[in-house]
């Protein structure tokens, strides 16, 4: 038998095929705010019923984490974006706070990214912050996964904590949107393995001792216990391409923002929950 | 096909046995017990140890120590370069013997927890920690 | 002084006198085991947080010896009787002879 791939070999030890969530009696609360966990797929989906954020797949330990703001240890960074944006940076003397009066105003703004602006381009978070860094403060860019972005995406990402996830894929976001898709079904790498692969048709097994998640991004930039800090989604698409063996579109790349588009909307419905943790 | 939650982690405990890291060249529980106790025996009642049976990752496992009455807690890690972890003393205005914390484990491996009580006694709990590692998630 | 190294804590702001309070703690810090080695295999040295303290109104609520094997980020968690209304002291001691304080205060329900 030639092997083209080792994850079939993998899949069959957990000899498990179909829909199993570590946390499907738990519930996700915030202070008392309840999320939305889990919901029945958004109409685009043909192979997907019901959609399950990434914390349903986590140990119970992981999950308790994430319940509380003070345990949960993504608000180091968030406390240093705090910090960040009430510093003056750049020729201008300027900081955030000289326009944005605090990252409150930023509420709604993450739900519904990326999306399409008035000039026909698709736009990200970090591609926002990036033009206000350059054109308005006169200050330099940040790299799109340097501490300082991920902690700053971790801050305004946080102010739409608990919204449902709302991003468009119709009107002018329709072909970013159907070229996300063909990348996220598109095989790639020395694993000749597309995303689906994993996240959609293996979702709730275990591959070697990583129990598979859907691969939604709505809690990013996620805290993981892997290398403890926050982590960005271009950042963890490249991490995933690594991980099949294929060179990884650049962070920032059109082919990734189209694909965060993408995988943002096979979300639709569920909580926004940045900053979350992971494993 | 539905699994609960009880039978995924029983088969993902079957899928990680494949990938755990070995029991490393550890220092025997009893040996590091009585490291603390200087020999002396040290009673099974009287202290508990909160830990996961699975540990998601090494390097942030969450450990709760408990004993009422204790005047310090000594956690050890048998497996880990060094065995030391912490020491929690009780001071007059603590309001419980009890302590919670996130450790490192280099691998699988016993979490020792030994309380030394007021009047000179000790009490012990210890827990096997799995740490599994290797996944595609990197 | 370490780069920053910013502590946290979580206190009730009020309690009845003689109630027990939970109490959260945490500092930023790498924790630098002393295990890992940089880009040119040379070892690169422990630095970490060797001890934490608490105490209210001078008395001693606990006294951590710390190990490199605590994680990164040391999290705390216990509990502290109130007898009265004052102050919790926090302080942290740092390998390089730092040391990191908070103070917070309890008032009477």
């Amino acid at each position: 038998m030639k092997i083209t791939s080792l994850l079939p070999l993998a899949f069959s030890l957990a000899a498990v095929a179909g829909v199993v969530t570590a946390g499907e009696d738990s519930t996700l609360t915030i202070e008392g705010e309840v999320f939305v966990t889990k919901t029945a797929a958004p109409a685009h989906l043909e192979n997907v019923d019901e959609i399950f954020s990434g914390w349903t797949f986590r140990t119970d330990e992981t999950q308790a984490l994430q319940m509380d703001d003070f345990d949960n240890p993504s608000f180091v960074f968030v406390d240093q974006a705090l910090d960040q944006f009430e510093t003056v940076e750049g020729s201008a003397g300027k900081a955030c706070s000289s326009c944005h009066e605090s990252a409150e105003v930023f509420s709604g703004l993450r739900a519904s990214m990326p999306r399409v602006n008035s000039d026909g381009e698709l736009e990200t978070i970090p591609e926002l912050i990036n033009g206000c860094r350059t054109e308005r403060m006169g200050a330099e860019k940040w790299k799109w996964s340097s501490g300082q972005m991920s902690a700053m995406l971790g801050l305004i990402g946080l102010q739409s904590r608990g919204m449902a996830v709302d991003v468009k894929i119709d009107g002018s976001a329709a072909p970013f949107w159907e070229k996300g898709k063909e990348i996220y079904y598109q095989r790639v790498g020395q694993l000749d393995m597309s995303c689906s692969n994993c996240h959609e048709d293996n979702y709730g097994n275990m591959i070697r001792a990583d129990h598979l998640s859907q691969g939604q991004i709505n809690g990013f930039p996620t805290y993981r216990l892997k290398n403890a800090k926050l982590n960005t989604i271009h950042g963890r698409f490249k991490g995933c391409m690594k991980n099949i063996r294929a060179t990884p579109f650049k962070e920032g790349s059109e082919e990734f923002k189209a694909l965060e588009l993408y995988v943002a909307s096979r979300a639709n419905g569920l909580s926004v929950e940045t900053p979350s943790v992971r494993n | 096909m539905n699994f609960t939650r009880r039978e995924t982690l029983a088969i993902s405990g079957a899928a990680a046995a494949a990938t755990l890291l070995p029991y490393n060249l550890m220092a025997s529980t009893p040996d590091l017990i009585a490291g603390i106790t200087g020999g002396a025996e040290a009673s099974g009642e009287g202290i508990s140890l909160t830990a996961p049976e699975i540990a998601e990752n090494g390097n942030t496992v969450p450990i709760s120590v408990d004993a009422p009455g204790a005047v310090a807690i000594t956690v050890l890690a048998a497996g880990n370069p060094t065995p030391g972890v912490a020491k929690f003393n009780f001071g007059p205005g603590s309001g419980s013997q009890n302590a919670t914390t996130r450790i490192r484990l280099a691998g699988t491996q016993d979490v020792i927890a030994v309380a030394e009580m007021a009047d000179g006694s000790f009490a012990s709990a210890h827990q096997t920690v799995k740490v599994t590692i290797g996944g595609c998630g990197g | 002084m370490a780069k920053g190294v910013k502590p946290r804590v979580k206190v009730p702001k009020t309690a009845a006198a003689g109630d027990t309070i939970t109490i959260k703690t945490l500092i930023s810090h790498k924790m630098e085991t002393g295990r890992r080695k940089d880009g040119d295999g040379n070892v690169i040295p422990r630095s970490i947080i060797n001890r934490f303290t608490c105490a209210f109104n001078g008395n001693s609520v606990v006294d951590v010896n710390m190990e490199p094997a605590i994680s990164v980020n040391p999290y705390f968690q216990f509990e502290a009787t109130v007898p009265e209304a004052g102050e919790f002291t926090f302080t942290w001691y740092d390998d390089d002879g730092s040391v990191y304080e908070t103070k917070k205060s309890i008032k009477m329900a």
